[in-house]
Order: C-alpha cells, then sequence, then structure tokens
C-alpha cells in the first residue's frame, strides 16, 4: 500500500475528516464572500451594457453560474454515493446527503433566475425553454434524492437507497437532457436561447468565472459545515 | 433459472386472476383520467385531436405510477420477497421476472384499450397503431424504472406518494418520446425514430434496470 | 460446514453483538437463545446472507456467502417470521411455487404428502386457514427439502399445538441424524428425540 492510499483512508473516517472538515469550510467560506463580490462588481458595474437586451441580461452572472453549479453538483453527488455504495465508506454517503439541499438550492436559484430574466426578454415569466424544463426536471430529482432519505429511518438503509438513486439519476440525466431537447424543437421550432453567446465580451465571461468560483466556494462551505452536522448527529466526531 | 422466471410471471398472473379488482381499478383510473380531460379543456375537436397523444400517454404514466406499489409490497409483507431473494435464481432475474408479470397485469390492458380512448378524442385511426405501438413499446419501461422506485420505498410510510416523486421525472424521457412519435406521425413526419428511440430505451432498461432493481431490493430488504 | 467469524450486528445505531463466532458441522443442531431483541432474527438473516453484518463474515464451506450468493442459497432452507405464503393461493400451489423457485421442483403428489403430513388441506385457499394451520404450511417445505443440507428456522415452534411441534421437531431430528444441519431460534426448551441441542446464547455476545 502507498502512502498516498494510507492517506485517503485516514481521510475516510468521520472522527479524522471532522476536524479538516472545519478547516476547510473556514477557508472556503471567506474565499466564497469576497469572489462573489468581486463578481458581482464585475458583473454589475464593469460589464458593458447589452446592445439589445439592456441591463437585464446581468441576471447571467447568476444564473448561469448557479445552472452550472445545480448538475456539476448532481454529478458530484452522484459521484460520492457510488463510492459509498461501492466501498461501504461511511463518510462518502454523509457527503452525498450534505450536497443535496446545497444543489438543490442552486438548481432552484437556476430557475428562478431563469425567470425573472424571462419577464423582460421574452414578456413571460415561464416559458419551457430546453434548458429551463431540464433544470426543472432535475430540481425533481433532487427533491426526490432528499424526500426518500428524509422518510427512512435507518441511516444505513437512507444511505444506502439514496445511492442507489442518485446514481440512477446520474445515468438518466443526459437521456433526459437530450429528449427534452428534441421535445423542444419539436414544439418550439427554434427557440430562443439563454446564452446567445455570440457577442459575448470577454469581460462577461471573466465575471461569470469568477462567479462560479464564488459558488464553488461556497458550496465547498456549505458542505463541509452540513458534513460536520450529520457527523455529531450521528455521533461520530 | 427459466423456470424460476415462468414459475413466477404464472403465479402472479394467477394472483391478479385470483384479486381482478386489483387489475380493474388501474385500468378504470386510465380510462377515467382520459376522460375527464375534455371536461376540464372543452370538447372541441381540433384541440382534443392536438392533446390526445399527451394526454394518453400522461394518463398511462399515471395509472402505472398506480399499481407500481404492488409490485413487491405484498411479497415484502407475506415474507415470500424474502425466499425469493433467497431462491436458486440471481435476484436480478427474479426481478425481471416480476417487472414482467407487472407489465403484464398493468401495462398491456392500456396499450388495448389506448386506441378506445383515441376514439373519444376522434384521433384519425391511422394514428392507432402508433399509438399503441409507442405503448407497447414504453410502459415494459415505466415497470422496470418504476421499479426500483418500488423497491427503494418498499415498507416505507407514505411510499405510494414517495414512489411516484422519485419515478415520474425519470419517466420523463418515455413520455416525451412517446407522445411525440404519435404527434410526428400525426404531422405526417413518420414515427420511426421515435420508435426506435423507446425501442433503444427499452433495451436499456431490460438490461440495466432488473439489476437496480435487485440491488435496491437487498437494501430494502436488511 | 457453517462457519460464523467475528460477527458483529448492528440496527439502528444500536450495536446487538460482537465478536460472534461459532461452526456449525454436518449433524449437528443449535439453538440460539437470548431474550426478545437481543437479535435472534437478525442473527438468522445474517447467516442466511439477507443481512450484512457489520463485521465479519458468514463462510460455507470455507467460502464467504457474500461471493457464493446463489450457490449457497440453494443449498439452504430459511423460514422467517413471516409464514411466506399467499393468501390467494391454494397450500399445494403455495408450496410447490416455493420448491421451484428454492431450485428442488417436488412432484404434486409429495406436495401433497407433505402437506398431509402436516395436517393442512391441500386444496385449501391459505386465507381459509388458520393461523397455526398457515405456519405448517410453510413448514410442510421441510418434508421435501431432506437433500438440502442447511436449515435455518426462526422460531418453527410458534403458534403450534403440541402434535404439530412434536411432528417439526422430529422432522429436524431427523435431518440431523441424516448428517443435515439447522440452526434455530425458539423461546422455548425443546427435545429433539435425543439428538444433542447446542446452544448459543446471545446475551454472552452482549456488546
Amino acid at each position: 500500500m502507498s502512502a498516498r492510499s494510507i492517506h485517503w483512508f485516514w481521510y475516510a473516517s468521520p472522527q479524522t475528516f471532522y476536524p479538516l472538515a472545519g478547516a476547510i469550510g473556514r477557508l472556503a467560506a471567506p474565499a466564497a464572500a469576497v469572489l462573489a463580490l468581486v463578481g458581482l462588481y464585475i458583473g454589475l458595474f464593469v460589464a458593458p451594457t447589452d446592445a439589445q437586451q439592456g441591463e437585464a441580461y446581468r441576471i447571467i452572472f447568476i444564473h448561469v453560474p448557479a445552472a452550472w453549479m445545480s448538475m456539476f453538483l448532481y454529478v458530484v453527488m452522484a459521484f460520492w454515493a457510488a463510492i459509498g455504495l461501492a466501498f461501504n465508506t461511511r463518510l462518502s454517503a454523509m457527503m452525498a446527503r450534505a450536497l443535496a439541499p446545497t444543489g438543490a438550492l442552486f438548481t432552484f436559484i437556476a430557475l428562478w433566475t431563469g425567470s425573472l430574466w424571462g419577464k423582460p426578454t421574452w414578456g413571460t415569466y415561464w416559458v419551457w425553454d430546453a434548458r429551463l424544463t431540464s433544470e426543472l426536471i432535475l430540481l425533481f430529482l433532487y427533491l426526490g434524492f432528499m424526500a426518500l432519505q428524509a422518510s427512512i429511518d435507518d441511516t444505513r438503509r437512507a444511505d444506502r437507497a439514496g445511492a442507489l438513486l442518485a446514481i440512477v439519476g446520474v445515468v438518466n440525466v443526459p437521456i433526459i437532457y437530450y429528449s427534452v431537447q428534441w421535445w423542444n424543437t419539436l414544439h418550439q421550432g427554434a427557440s430562443v436561447s439563454l446564452k446567445s453567446g455570440s457577442s459575448m465580451a470577454p469581460i462577461m465571461l471573466w465575471g461569470m468565472l469568477v462567479m462560479a468560483l464564488a459558488f464553488w466556494m461556497y458550496s465547498i462551505a456549505v458542505a463541509m459545515a452540513r458534513v460536520r452536522c450529520i457527523i455529531r448527529e450521528r455521533g461520530e466526531a | 433459472m427459466l423456470d424460476a422466471v415462468r414459475c413466477l410471471v404464472a403465479r402472479d398472473l394467477l394472483l391478479a386472476l385470483r384479486r381482478k379488482s386489483d387489475v380493474g381499478t388501474a385500468l378504470l383510473f386510465f380510462v377515467i383520467v382520459a376522460s375527464l380531460f375534455p371536461l376540464g379543456i372543452g370538447a372541441e375537436p381540433n384541440l382534443l385531436r392536438a392533446v390526445a397523444p399527451g394526454v394518453i400517454w400522461v394518463a398511462a404514466l399515471l395509472s402505472s405510477m398506480l399499481s407500481l406499489r404492488r409490485m413487491f409490497e405484498a411479497d415484502h409483507a407475506d415474507g415470500t420477497l424474502e425466499q425469493m431473494a433467497l431462491g436458486a435464481a440471481p435476484l436480478g432475474v427474479v426481478v425481471a421476472a416480476k417487472a414482467l408479470a407487472h407489465w403484464l397485469v398493468a401495462g398491456l390492458p392500456l396499450v388495448v384499450i389506448a386506441p378506445v380512448l383515441a376514439l373519444q378524442y376522434d384521433v384519425s385511426p391511422s394514428l392507432y397503431g402508433v399509438l399503441a405501438l409507442s405503448l407497447l413499446l414504453g410502459t415494459p419501461v415505466l415497470s422496470l424504472v418504476g421499479g426500483i422506485g418500488a423497491a427503494l420505498t418498499l415498507g416505507l410510510r407514505g411510499g405510494g406518494v414517495l414512489l411516484s416523486l422519485l419515478v415520474l421525472p425519470l419517466c420523463v424521457p418515455v413520455l416525451i418520446m412517446g407522445a411525440g412519435s404519435v404527434e410526428m406521425a400525426a404531422a405526417g413526419l413518420g414515427a420511426s425514430g421515435q420508435l426506435l428511440l423507446l425501442a433503444a430505451m427499452l433495451v436499456g432498461a431490460a438490461a440495466a434496470a432488473p439489476w437496480a432493481i435487485a440491488a435496491a431490493l437487498r437494501i430494502s430488504l436488511e | 460446514m457453517l462457519e460464523a467469524a467475528e460477527l458483529r450486528c448492528e440496527r439502528g445505531g444500536r450495536t446487538l453483538f460482537s465478536g460472534l463466532a461459532f461452526t456449525l458441522g454436518s449433524g449437528a443442531l443449535l439453538r440460539i437463545a437470548g431474550p426478545n431483541g437481543r437479535g435472534k432474527t437478525s442473527l438468522l438473516r445474517i447467516l442466511c446472507g439477507l443481512l450484512e453484518p457489520a463485521a465479519g463474515e458468514v463462510r460455507w464451506k470455507g467460502a464467504p456467502i457474500r461471493e457464493l450468493r446463489e450457490e449457497f442459497a440453494r443449498q439452504l432452507v430459511y423460514l422467517g417470521h413471516a409464514p411466506a405464503v399467499k393468501d390467494d393461493l391454494t397450500a399445494a400451489e403455495n408450496l410447490s411455487i416455493a420448491c421451484r423457485l428454492s431450485g428442488f421442483p417436488a412432484t404434486e403428489k409429495s406436495i401433497h404428502a407433505a402437506l398431509e403430513t402436516l395436517g393442512v388441506p391441500p386444496q385449501a385457499l391459505v386465507k381459509k386457514l388458520s393461523q397455526g394451520q398457515r405456519r405448517r404450511s410453510a413448514l410442510a417445505r421441510l418434508v421435501l427439502s431432506e437433500s438440502v443440507p442447511l436449515w435455518l428456522l426462526d422460531e418453527p415452534l410458534a403458534a403450534l399445538d403440541a402434535a404439530a411441534a412434536a411432528l417439526v421437531t422430529g422432522l429436524v431430528a431427523e435431518h440431523v441424524r441424516r448428517g443435515g444441519m439447522a440452526a434455530f431460534t425458539t423461546h422455548q426448551e425443546a427435545g429433539f428425540a435425543g439428538v444433542p441441542v447446542s446452544v448459543l446464547d446471545l446475551d454472552a455476545f452482549d456488546a
């Protein structure tokens, strides 16, 4: 066994991970705040006004990174779930459980900001745009995961059942995404896309990237705090 | 191994035959839901023709959710599920047989009755074939994917609603392709693409779902 | 030979027993004893592979049962708390299906004979049977399981009258004398026609 693998298993135990999670959280939380301030400054003051959409477009600095995070976190969650199921490590299941509410939150933010952006742009709060519809279904998947775990009392069964559901979900996500896209073209023709992308100034991209980083840090900080709660709740601190 | 499949399918069909009301309720639910839509949205024939594929497919989806809970619940309660898990055949094969039996009892009747509902919606008879074929390919996927949900929620309180909450989002592609195939055919564009995709989903689900169901059952049986 | 090595069982965050080890050789009869809630049923479920132990493993002829799966399942009969019979089938149908699923299909004649041995009307729907008769219709499987080496029985004598209990203990004793092995849980002491019974007291493995 190499030194590295010993290291990994060392931190796979909740007791040893508990203080580490605290340390990571203490670093990530201020980083999230600083990055969010910088990102919002770029988005709200530095980036130029869009020729067609005016100021309303600025919501993409929240919307796009939130949408990225919502999908990314689901994959991360499924990854931890799979590890937990395969190697029977309790900490992985706790990580999956800790990530779900944050993922659902970002999905909800993406939907909310998408509909706020839709009102001035399309004249309505909700359009059955392929992206928004996929996000909506993703939100259902997150809620299903959390509802399943919440309704099982036995933590071992809850962890393992949730893990299996997350894996089934992550296999399904691309199928759902492509079928929704096809459905959208069938019913709407070429629809307006949120990310017209063609004429994006580099500074806009920077704004979104900084915001995405801020959301990353936020997710890490919150997940660590939540995982510490779960460890304490299960009396393994 | 094949004997186990034959035995289980025959057993479940026999049980369904001795409890006809269970089969009847899901089918009746399908018919009632589909019959409520004209009352809700008006009887304008063009409108009804346009929504028919979607309505029939959503009704089929809801009706199969209704019967999913029965897939393992009774066997769990009386202990036969444990015996199946300890049988000579691998659990994956056993649950595939259970899903097949569930489809024969809950899915196939929907396929048969769907053209009658299409009649209510004044759908052109030339589309009956596509509608039935799309349901024939799609409803087994609902039984297979639904089986995962049924196994995960085994014995939980409020399991029925939770089951739908878990399974319905996963069934979105089947709904889209199923209803879409009929719409494509209605528009004269040919439905073979969607039907092939449905067939692909069926093959994929038949290959992967039984093992997922078996894993879920092992988790729930502990 | 069935071996249990350093088994630990946790249910609902509580450790029921730990460090539990024993071997069950051919011709051995084991009674698992202990008060309610000590994990008798859990132990039986671990032994047949339905429940994963929190630590340790169960071995059948030297190989972990986790790897053997169906191969192991074919060599055991497990009769749990629930009788595992369907209300809407006849006793004979139930027994025939149970035998087919376990990989030992039985003829109709032997099924009828087995049920009659235990005094259960073969053609009656199970929902018309009494609680004790249901129990006996499940136990009828033992008559047809002579060739299955390992019997794991959860409270086999519960809800049985003295005559039926004598029948069942007789079946178990005969099985053990043939060189089979059996483990069972029970509250009451029971005699097995002179076959020595070793006792595993779960209190001794209290965590």
